[in-house]
């Protein structure tokens, strides 16, 4: 079982690194709790892949430390690390039968005959495939040979975590879901910490109990889905996260601590006055689940209303500002021209250069 | 999905016309001639299998065909082997790439005749790279008068000659592997020899078919670079199928037995050829 | 061990290169200095084989006609077969198994074979000692290896491409000349370099069919060898030109050998 901890964890696949660009991966320090279902979610290129081969020590890291339990296994070959790894498109040893795929692993590792049937057909059973145990592994569909990949990685009794990177994404659609809630069943029955890679932030935030939000080598936040979704740390997080994400809005805090957008009143600045916050950037970030129409409140015009199958998103404007609105597809569209809009309270948030004030 | 369209003729009539021409007049000539006699004068008389018979049961035939069987076995053996164990050995990314690529392109691309003449001069006992160093080395090598000099030097030629082409179509299988193959086997354990023969041999199957049937076929039709090398000899030593035909027909316009001679000689690769790929291809067919 | 992975294509290497060396070696010294003592390198460094095959006509002719039939056969062979390749890619048709088949069978003829009745079948026709008599005989096997690599690209171009132009209101000819053969380039360049080559390289059948006119580099070193004696010094230069081209093609496609020999189909 592992705990897994990173400690200013740095990577550059540049041999000389200059400039921040060079790092793929910058000053990631954080723990992994043993157990936890984990998503690392961020968009194509922000070093999350870079991350995961760094723990299964597919790399060595350029800088920082890896710690499994009170173990540094930063110099550790793969083997020898406890890990097992799902790769984005199948991985099997066509020549192999299924059976053979899943004893690979123990083989390799000199584990008796005995011992390793016990452990193929346990898993082979608890992942669907003791039917098809001594067929040709390269016969069976993607999601069996990512089954298999799975497989051999469960074979293995002294795993405690198992790294999946993007494992669904040759997967039909219609049989992701289902994959997915295997998938999660599994982990309820077995106790090994699990970190799942990903863009998509639906597969992240029905998969994990915590997610850790990445961008261009950063962590920028962790959290579980709801904190994530309710009070994101980062603008990043507030865009990246909900569909649609966040409206975001210039604002101004005046002398008596007011947050105004274009000279209209939103709510009191928890900083006080403006003075330390006037040279920054500010914005106010809020939901389009959390915007309502009010009797008074912002002028606005009703620019498009996008059908979005369960809810509609309506999209008004001031001035050259968009802020969007949902709406259930229940509801009626209220015909009260002119609009005016409000924020629930406290479900907007300031943000001074991107990053969130207390 | 391809379509149903009859019309594709017209797309196909082009090359049809362009090989037939090269291929069936000529052939029929061929069989024309392996069924006739000719005294000269343009007369020819109908002989049935006379040619054939003949062709079948002469020795010097037979002594031919068992020479490039034997050489054909030897370069196989040879250049496949050597070809993958190149290819496992060249690297994948780097400057080192294009360089090891255009280097080992090199020998494929000079003429057949160059070759020959190449290897000739460099085997020379006296004035040769080669030769010299062979004969300093303690062997008492000339190739122009001992048969074992000769296969030798015959043999080095081809492997010089053709083991790139293993070597290029073996690397262009390895490096379509994709990286998470490596990955996954060094996570599960495996060894260099696992990774070889569960990855990297599965992953160029295709590829060493294509190249065992290509370096089977030219190696079994050689011509030019081994007749530059030694235009047969010593003797008759290094003559082989295609050397021997040759001579009969280019040689001595002994239509007849040549035609024959040739109609034997490509239905044997053909039938080779074919037992090769049936073989070989039998359990994709799984 | 692994650690020594570099040697292997190294030595192999090395081993390619020496005899190129040494044929270049000679190509630059006097044929008395390669009679007369074993040396590693030329001591009197000499222009001389060189000046003389680029000066005169039945030298360097050796090498244009050479040129002259090589790109001619490789043009003709490729334009054969796109059509070709194109209808064994998309279309079903009576015979085109066996059409396929019987193409590539052809791969596997003995040019020993056609030898003979090449040189009658082409003086017959009045088309001995021409250029275009050895580009359309190499046909032969240029051909059936031209639409087999050709098709193998061509499969891997989805036919979605073809439905749209076709939509789109694109007559066959534009949407082929147009779409689809930018789309196929890097097979057009694999199939013409393979054409190239083995055009280039094949003699038999090109010494067959010439004798003065046409007459390729090859014929031309073997009549220098056999009738005034051994002047390898010329040899030796005449045998390095005809390395050139070969190089030259191999240094632009440098960047797709690798992907060529997948012939699209690996």
């Amino acid at each position: 079982m592992a705990r897994i901890r990173l400690q200013d964890l740095a990577h550059s696949y540049h041999p000389n690194p200059s400039d921040d660009r060079d790092w793929a991966l910058r000053g990631v320090d954080f723990v992994w709790d043993d157990g936890g279902a984990f998503a690392l979610l961020g968009p194509s290129g922000c070093g999350k892949t870079t991350l995961l081969n760094l723990i299964s020590g597919l790399l060595r890291p350029t800088k920082g430390r890896i710690v499994f339990d009170e173990q540094d296994v930063t110099m550790l070959e793969p083997r020898v690390r406890n890990i097992a790894q799902v790769f984005q498109f199948p991985v099997v040893y066509d020549t192999m039968t299924v059976y053979e795929n899943l004893a690979f692993p123990l083989r390799n590792r000199g584990v008796q005959p005995e011992v390793v049937d016990r452990r193929v057909r346990s898993v082979a059973s608890a992942l669907g495939l003791d039917a098809s145990l001594n067929n040709r592994a390269r016969a069976l569909t993607a999601d069996a040979k990512q089954k298999i990949s799975l497989g051999r990685g469960l074979v293995r009794q002294d795993v405690s975590a198992i790294l999946f990177d993007e494992p669904l994404t040759v997967i039909d659609p219609h049989l992701k879901w289902r994959l997915r809630s295997e998938l999660k069943a599994l982990h309820q029955q077995s106790p090994f910490t699990m970190i799942y890679v990903t863009h998509d932030q639906t597969e992240a935030l029905t998969f994990a109990d915590q997610v850790v939000v990445m961008n261009e080598g950063e962590v920028i936040q962790i959290g579980t889905p709801a904190a994530l979704f309710d009070r994101p740390n980062h603008t990043f997080v507030g865009h990246f996260i909900g569909s649609p994400g966040m409206n975001l809005l210039p604002v101004s805090v005046d002398q008596a601590g007011v947050v105004r957008f274009e000279g209209y009143a939103i709510q009191n600045s928890s900083q006080g006055s403006g003075e330390n916050l006037a040279a920054k950037g500010l914005q106010i970030g809020v939901r389009p689940e959390f915007v309502r129409l009010q009797r008074e409140g912002i002028p606005v015009n009703l620019v498009r209303v996008i059908d979005a199958g369960h809810m509609r998103i309506l999209e008004f404007r001031h001035g050259e500002h968009s802020i969007k609105m949902v709406l259930s597809e229940s509801s009626a569209i209220p015909d009260r021209t002119p609009y005016f809009l409000g924020f629930e309270p406290n479900r907007a948030h300031l943000y001074a250069d991107g990053w969130i004030v207390a | 999905m391809k379509t149903e369209n009859p019309k594709a003729w017209f797309l196909v009539l082009p090359v049809v016309v362009l090989v037939a021409f090269n291929a069936v007049i000529p052939l029929m000539a061929v069989v024309n001639y392996s069924v006739q006699e000719t005294f000269g004068n343009n007369e020819f008389f109908f002989e049935g299998v006379k040619w054939f018979r003949e062709v079948m049961t002469s020795q010097r035939f037979r002594d031919a065909l068992s020479r490039q069987i034997f050489f054909t076995s030897i370069i196989l053996l040879i250049e496949i082997p050597l070809g993958v164990i190149i290819a496992l050995a060249m690297p994948h990314r780097g400057w080192g790439v294009s360089v090891c690529l255009v280097l080992m392109a090199m020998p494929l691309l000079i003429p057949w005749n160059v070759v020959g003449a190449i290897w000739n001069i460099f085997a020379l006992p006296d004035i040769g790279l080669l030769g010299h160093s062979l004969n300093k080395l303690g062997w008492d090598y000339n190739y122009t008068r001992q048969p074992i000099a000769a296969w030798f030097t015959l043999v080095a030629m081809d492997v010089w000659h053709w083991t790139s082409l293993v070597v290029l179509l073996c690397y262009a299988a390895l490096t379509a592997i994709p990286d998470a193959y490596y990955q996954a086997a060094r996570i599960d354990g495996a060894s260099r020899w696992a990774v070889f023969r569960r990855i990297q041999l599965p992953k160029m199957k295709r590829v060493l078919i294509i190249a065992v049937l290509l370096r089977f076929m030219d190696s079994f039709m050689i011509y030019t670079e081994a007749v530059v090398l030694t235009g047969g000899g010593p003797g008759n030593s290094t003559t082989l199928l295609s050397i021997d035909l040759v001579k009969i027909a280019l040689g001595q316009f002994d239509l007849g037995p040549a035609a024959a001679m040739s109609l034997i000689y490509f239905l044997i690769i053909l039938l080779l050829s074919w037992i090769f790929y049936a073989v070989m291809t039998r359990d994709e067919l799984e | 061990m692994t650690r020594f992975k570099w040697l292997v294509p190294t030595l192999y290497i090395i081993f390619l290169m020496l005899p190129i060396y040494w044929l270049l070696c000679m190509s630059f010294k006097t044929t008395n200095e390669i009679l007369g003592s074993f040396t590693l390198w030329p001591e009197r460094f000499t222009l001389d084989n060189y000046r003389r095959i680029l000066t005169d006509p039945t030298w360097y002719g050796g090498y244009i006609n050479s040129l002259i039939y090589v790109v001619l056969n490789t043009i003709i062979s490729v334009l054969a077969a796109l059509p070709a390749a194109y209808a064994f890619s998309r279309y079903r048709f009576a015979g085109d198994k066996h059409l396929f088949f019987w193409l590539l069978t052809n791969r596997m003829a003995p040019s020993a074979v056609f030898a003979l009745p090449f040189f009658q079948l082409y003086s017959a026709i009045g088309l001995f000692d021409t250029h275009i008599a050895v580009a359309i005989a190499h046909c032969l096997f240029n051909v059936p290896l031209a639409v087999w690599i050709l098709e193998g690209f061509m499969s891997g171009v989805p036919r979605e491409l073809d439905e749209t132009a076709f939509i789109d209101g694109y007559s066959f000819g534009r949407f082929f000349i147009r779409i689809f053969i930018p789309t196929i380039a890097a097979g057009i360049g694999v199939a013409a370099f393979f054409c190239f080559m083995f055009s280039w390289v094949e003699l038999l059948l090109a010494k067959t069919l010439t004798s003065v006119d046409a007459k390729p580099i090859a014929a031309t070193m073997t009549r220098t060898a056999s009738t005034s004696g051994y002047e390898l010094g010329l040899l030796a230069a005449a045998g390095s030109l005809t390395m050139i081209p070969g190089a030259v093609v191999i240094y632009f496609v440098r960047n797709y050998i690798a992907k060529g020999f997948a012939l699209g189909r690996v």
